[in-house]
């Protein structure tokens, strides 16, 4: 049993059940069958099972999530495809921007407190929606708990790239850029990717979303929570 | 391929040294894409020099999430002792900014529009 611990076992795990959930949704079509959220389930499942402990998967999966930093440089491309239609769109980009960071704060830190939640959870969800460096730099100056931050940063995403498409459907908000830059900005590099595969003008006002709020957030966060007494 | 990694890590790792020398809270990974984004607009380098390994690495970053969602299963304890207040406020919050976010955007360019023409 020890060989379960393998690193080259753990990471053959990872790629092939990621490969089968993601045939999985293609052939169902079902957007609740999120790739991703499918993987973290099976693999905490697993690791449960086996009693193979996170540390002993990590060092595996950290040839994995290397690639994030990578792969938010690589948006570069995208944004200098569409840089002119971004510099006619400087006022609403920065407004929404500014709009829904601010809101998405607010909103998480009141609703959380209001329920109920300790002060140590509140302050980890305040950057729950930017991508997960920030965000864990962000609870560590809070003072929250940074590890925790990360995971809800990522099933945030998967919510945002689950129901987003949704959300925007309902809410009647039409246009390609409109809809791309909610979803990245709610929902970071996840949001960011299911907004790629609609096309190349969602993905990239999604990174934007994704850029911008992750900037906004660093800065604004400790002013909002202080003024909200905490 | 040798001159696409090379040039997409060198730009992250600008960016790592950036935040090493002035310890400014922006992650290095978002400089490191400003700086691909201004390589690419000063023509210092060509598309064609990281369009492969930027289309595989965008398309596929989702899957990058999967190791660091795994970890919360070392928050079960956390999570299921103020599960409700977690659960409703994410996903309130979350809903809400797609709103906002898209609303304030709309609007926003409809007023810009007008006062152009």
């Amino acid at each position: 049993m020890e060989y379960l611990q393998n690193q080259y076992f753990l990471l053959t795990l990872t790629f092939g059940v990621f490969f089968l959930a993601r045939r999985l949704q293609k052939l169902t079509g079902w957007a609740l069958l999120n790739p991703i959220l499918l993987s973290i389930a099976f693999l905490i499942i697993f690791l449960k099972v086996t009693g193979i402990k996170y540390e002993t998967y990590q060092s595996a999966g950290s040839m994995i999530d290397f690639w994030l930093k990578p792969a938010v440089v690589a948006l570069g491309v995208p944004l200098y495809r569409q840089l002119r239609s971004i510099r006619q769109q400087i006022v609403p980009i920065l407004v929404s921007q500014f709009v829904g960071c601010t809101v998405g704060i607010i909103s998480v830190v009141l609703i959380a407190k209001w329920l109920g939640a300790s002060k140590e959870v509140v302050l980890s969800l305040a950057s729950k929606s930017v991508t997960t460096p920030i965000a864990m730099e962000v609870t560590r100056t809070l003072g929250g708990i940074p590890s925790l931050t990360a995971a809800i940063v990522v099933c945030v995403g998967i919510l945002g790239a689950v129901v987003g498409f949704k959300v925007l459907y309902v809410g009647h908000i039409k246009h390609a850029d409109s809809q791309g830059i909610s979803i990245g900005t709610a929902a970071h590099a996840v949001g960011t990717s299911a907004a790629m595969q609609k096309g190349e003008m969602h993905g990239v006002y999604a990174s934007l979303g994704l850029i911008l709020n992750g900037i906004l957030t660093a800065i604004l966060a400790p002013y909002i929570l202080q003024m909200l007494g905490f | 391929m040798f001159r696409q990694f090379a040039i997409i890590i060198g730009c992250l790792a600008v960016g790592e040294l950036i935040v090493w020398l002035t310890n400014i809270p922006i992650p290095s990974s978002i400089l490191g894409m400003l700086l691909l984004t201004a390589l690419l607009q000063t023509k210092a380098i060509k598309l064609e020099w990281v369009e492969t390994l930027s289309t595989f690495l965008t398309k596929n970053m989702g899957f990058f999430f999967v190791p660091p969602g795994v970890a919360l299963m070392l928050y079960f304890d956390i999570i299921k002792a103020e599960f409700v207040p977690i659960v409703v406020s994410v996903v309130a919050s979350t809903i809400l900014v797609i709103v906002v976010t898209g609303w304030s955007h709309h609007i926003t360019r409809i007023f810009q529009d007008k006062i152009k023409k």
